[in-house]
């Protein structure tokens, strides 16, 4: 929990599939919003339509708040079982809101001190379907927000579409609102509110809102948990703003029907998981040796096979480094908030198009399917087509893949006057003529090889420059904290906890996966005195590529692969467990895999 | 006019002489230019095998892919810019094997492309296996006591998934082939075009020969190609007399008329904005 000086504020909804838990928990995250409040949320959910069972876990405070809550202070409880399984998790002096004509708080459920809030639905809602807003206006009361700005919230929600429910809504938000304030105790958190507005997104929003940013034309995908919010989003907004969203028949011909738009000079994009990439592979190598900017989404889930298809992983990272047979420049990276999903989005076009070549973005469900305040989304993004050619007056012809000193061969799109050319999946000449069959040339092979692949270079320097590798926190710290994608935030909550108590330490994130940056990532890591890999698989996937990539291995590692997120109070307790231990004696440098025990 | 010599690149085709494929070649390049088509506005796709080899002997924009994904990347394609003539070939093996799942999805997503598959019943670039359209009990290098498995009907296939255009041509008559290779470029859909293109090397069953005393045009014998259920017949004729021509054509709407985006023009000829701020209200 966060400490005491701090004023946060924790709540839980909780309900079945199909309550519409996620629906509930988005509208309070920006109620805290439109309060001025940073909020971060992380649902919990399973894949299942009806039933089962879904946990809304989420934080707010007004200043930033950087993980979901351990416990809470409000329990919103939409079904039985809700209650059973987390009124306990509710602190002391906290409530338990539920529906008291259906389900029932027994003194149990009270042992550690919460209380049971009982609202009669049926007296108090007009309508069935009115019970959230009820519930809301009591939350409103119990947090201590200000009821009006529900009541606009309201107004703005439905004006346009349903205005002859908004007073029917205002009403219930009142009804909820006035019985808690007859009946309850406000919790006394005293939020520092404010008119400071922010986003409420995810991660795969600020994914879609970034691609539509880059002006990319053409989204292919089919369906698959956690991607498809990205899919979700594009579908009604890529269309109004010059996209074809396109649902494909499999991965496969995502893949390659992003190819083939991303060849015609139109920025194409496409967004799966794990399982759905393994089939795209093929055709990432295909963008690879025809050099098409392409960018390709994989959000992480537990794996193998089908796994856990809504549960979060960090466990394609080889997967995604080994996509596809043979070598070929593509570049990989792995956002690490919202902000800078968007940004690395808007970033992979340019990468793509510059060097010609695949970009993968390596997102992880945490990442991409929490919920977060952001500040803001600066729209106006920086675009760089690349070397393109608008004509060709030579007498001689085009070379599509010149052998320029860069790598980087200016494209002419098809269906420029004067040109033809042929980009072939077989090796293949300046020209674009293949050489495999017939014609194998050990000369021209070696050329071609080494023409693609000198195109990092560039790219390496370029990326270095465009998301260099940092300290985060004192250089001379006891501890560095080593993370990538969604652990971020996780690092930045124990960082702030660690400084409180007075340990220094610091951060350091892979964004770069491929080009690697070794020269950078080496030195920074040579100089610290404790680094600790933190991540969400069992081999530790991201120590074993730093150490071949720069030599360093980081001995001491936190590792968790249940499917569920690190809470950050039982990583705080493993970094304080392996500090104790001497750096360098026998008993540092072991591998802590943690998680739910059996 | 256009020549059809234009449509002829410098690389000479490395296919067997004999190959049905030379036939398929030099009738699409007479079609295009029968047609007053120019090589740039032509993007021809293919995917894994002899004859997807094509694009790199046919000069126009052209690429090579995956095998069994030629429709993929040409649909892309044809997404990035449809202004383009998009035509995809290749193989039985291709298309009716490896990549028969996007050829069913291609007939019911109905872009206005040209799908040419040059049939040999056979897989001839790795030397002689049985393809999806070898008949029963073939024997071949990986069926050496025979086929068990049927042949594949690709034109009932087509035709039973809703295809706009299904023709079959032969690559022994040219005229005939360039004929029906213009009639499904000029259609507002998706047009297959199932080719009889012999594999001299490895089928030793379905030849020139084979197919010369055997193929019977459609269009003598006053077929309506706007009747579904003649076509259903005619696609079930195998044996003695085998049809070839249009089986089947009927005007829908393509998919690109039907999406927003596409519009004003080719996607790749859109200029770029910044993105309109309203986007984020969604996120208040």
């Amino acid at each position: 929990m966060a400490t005491a000086k701090r004023k946060t504020v924790s709540v839980w909804v909780g309900g079945a599939a199909g309550d519409g838990i996620a629906s509930v928990g988005e509208s309070l995250a920006k109620i805290f919003a439109r309060n001025g409040l940073h909020v971060y949320a992380y649902n919990s959910y399973q894949s299942v339509i009806r039933g089962g069972h879904v946990w809304w876990q989420m934080r707010a405070g007004s200043e930033k708040v950087y993980t979901q809550p351990e416990n809470c202070h409000l329990l919103i409880a939409l079904n039985q079982d809700t209650i059973d399984q987390h009124a306990l998790g509710v602190e002391k002096g906290g409530g338990v809101l539920f529906n008291s004509d259906k389900l029932q708080v027994r003194p149990e459920h009270l042992a550690n001190g919460a209380q049971s809030m009982g609202l009669s639905m049926s007296k108090l809602a007009k309508l069935p379907i009115m019970q959230n807003t009820v519930a809301t206006g009591a939350f409103m009361f119990l947090t201590g927000l200000p009821l009006e700005s529900l009541e606009k919230a309201l107004q703005e929600r439905f004006g346009k579409k349903k205005p002859e429910v908004v007073q029917p809504n205002i009403d219930a938000a009142r009804a909820g609102y006035e019985y808690a304030k007859q009946n309850w105790k406000s919790l006394g958190l005293n939020l520092e509110l404010s008119n400071k507005q922010r986003l409420v997104m995810t991660g795969n929003q600020g994914i879609a809102v970034g691609a539509l940013a880059a002006n990319c034309k053409f989204f292919s995908a089919y369906p698959m948990t956690p991607a498809s919010s990205i899919m979700h989003f594009l579908a009604p907004n890529g269309p109004k703003n010059g996209m074809v969203m396109k649902q494909c028949e499999d991965e496969i011909a995502s893949m390659n029907m992003a190819v083939g738009a991303g060849q015609m000079g139109t920025r194409s994009m496409t967004a799966t998981s794990g399982g759905g990439f393994s089939l795209m592979t093929e055709a990432v190598g295909l963008a690879g040796m025809l050099e098409v900017p392409v960018v390709v989404v994989n959000v992480q889930r537990g794996g193998p096979s089908t796994g856990l298809p809504t549960k979060t992983e960090q466990g394609d990272l080889f997967q995604v480094l080994g996509a596809s047979q043979g070598e070929y420049p593509r570049i990989i990276l792995a956002p690490q908030t919202i902000e800078d999903a968007f940004h690395v989005t808007t970033e992979s076009f340019n990468l793509a198009e510059r060097y010609q070549c695949p970009v993968l973005i390596l997102s992880d469900l945490m990442l991409s399917e929490h919920t977060e305040t952001v500040d803001k989304l600066d729209l106006n993004v920086r675009v760089d087509r690349g070397e393109v050619l608008t004509e060709w007056t030579d007498s001689s012809p085009y070379l599509r893949y010149k052998d320029v000193p860069s790598g980087i061969s200016p494209r002419i799109y098809p269906g420029t006057r004067n040109v033809s050319y042929v980009s072939a999946s077989d090796e293949h000449n300046e020209r674009g003529e293949v050489i495999s069959d017939v014609f194998t040339d050990p000369v021209m092979r070696k050329k071609m090889v080494e023409k693609r692949m000198r195109k990092m270079d560039g790219a390496r320097k370029e990326i270095a420059k465009l998301f260099p590798v940092k300290l985060e926190g004192p250089a001379d710290a006891d501890v560095t904290l080593v993370g990538w994608g969604s652990n971020y935030n996780l690092l930045k909550a124990l960082l702030r906890r660690l400084e409180e108590e007075g340990t220094k330490a610091n951060i350091l994130m892979i964004k770069v996966i491929a080009p690697f940056l070794s020269e950078e990532v080496g030195t920074i890591l040579s100089k610290c005195k404790r680094p600790i890999m933190i991540e969400n698989n069992f081999t530790s996937q991201m120590a074993r590529l730093i150490r071949m990539e720069t030599g360093y291995n980081i001995k001491d590692k936190i590792l968790k692969y249940d499917g569920e997120p690190f809470p950050a109070s039982l990583v705080y307790r493993e970094i304080k467990g392996i500090l104790a231990k001497k750096s360098g004696s026998a008993e540092a440098g072991e591998v802590v895999r943690v998680g739910a025990a059996v | 006019m256009v020549d059809a010599a234009v449509f002829k690149s410098e690389v000479k085709p490395d296919w067997c002489p004999g190959c049905g494929d030379f036939g398929v070649l030099t009738s699409l390049q007479k079609a295009c230019a029968d047609l007053n088509l120019e090589p740039k506005d032509i993007m021809v796709v293919s995917g894994i095998g002899c004859s997807s080899n094509l694009p790199g002997f046919f000069n126009s924009y052209g690429m090579h892919t995956l095998h069994g994904r030629s429709l993929g990347v040409a649909q892309g394609a044809k997404f990035g810019n449809h202004d383009m003539t998009v035509i995809a070939a290749g193989g039985d093996g291709d298309g009716y094997g490896i990549g028969v799942g996007h050829f069913i999805h291609a007939i019911r997503r109905n872009m206005d492309m040209t799908y040419i598959v040059m049939d040999n019943q056979i897989y001839g670039l790795t030397t002689g296996q049985a393809s999806p359209t070898t008949e029963r009990m073939t024997k071949t290098k990986s069926t050496p006591t025979g086929s068990l498995e049927n042949s594949l009907n690709p034109i009932a296939l087509a035709l039973a998934g809703g295809c706009s255009f299904v023709a079959r041509g032969f690559s022994g008559e040219p005229a005939h082939l360039a004929e029906t290779f213009k009639k499904a470029i000029q259609h507002k859909g998706f047009a297959l075009v199932d080719v009889f293109s012999p594999c001299v090397t490895y089928n030793k069953t379905n030849t020139y020969p084979y197919f010369k005393q055997r193929v019977y045009k459609m269009e003598d014998e006053n077929h309506d190609t706007k009747n579904f259920e003649a076509a259903m017949k005619r696609a079930q004729e195998w044996g003695e007399r085998i049809p070839i021509g249009v089986f089947f054509a009927q005007e829908r709407p393509v998919y690109e008329d039907g999406e927003t985006a596409m519009m004003n023009g080719p996607l790749a000829k859109q200029p770029f904005k910044p993105l309109d701020p309203s986007i984020l209200l969604e996120f208040v």
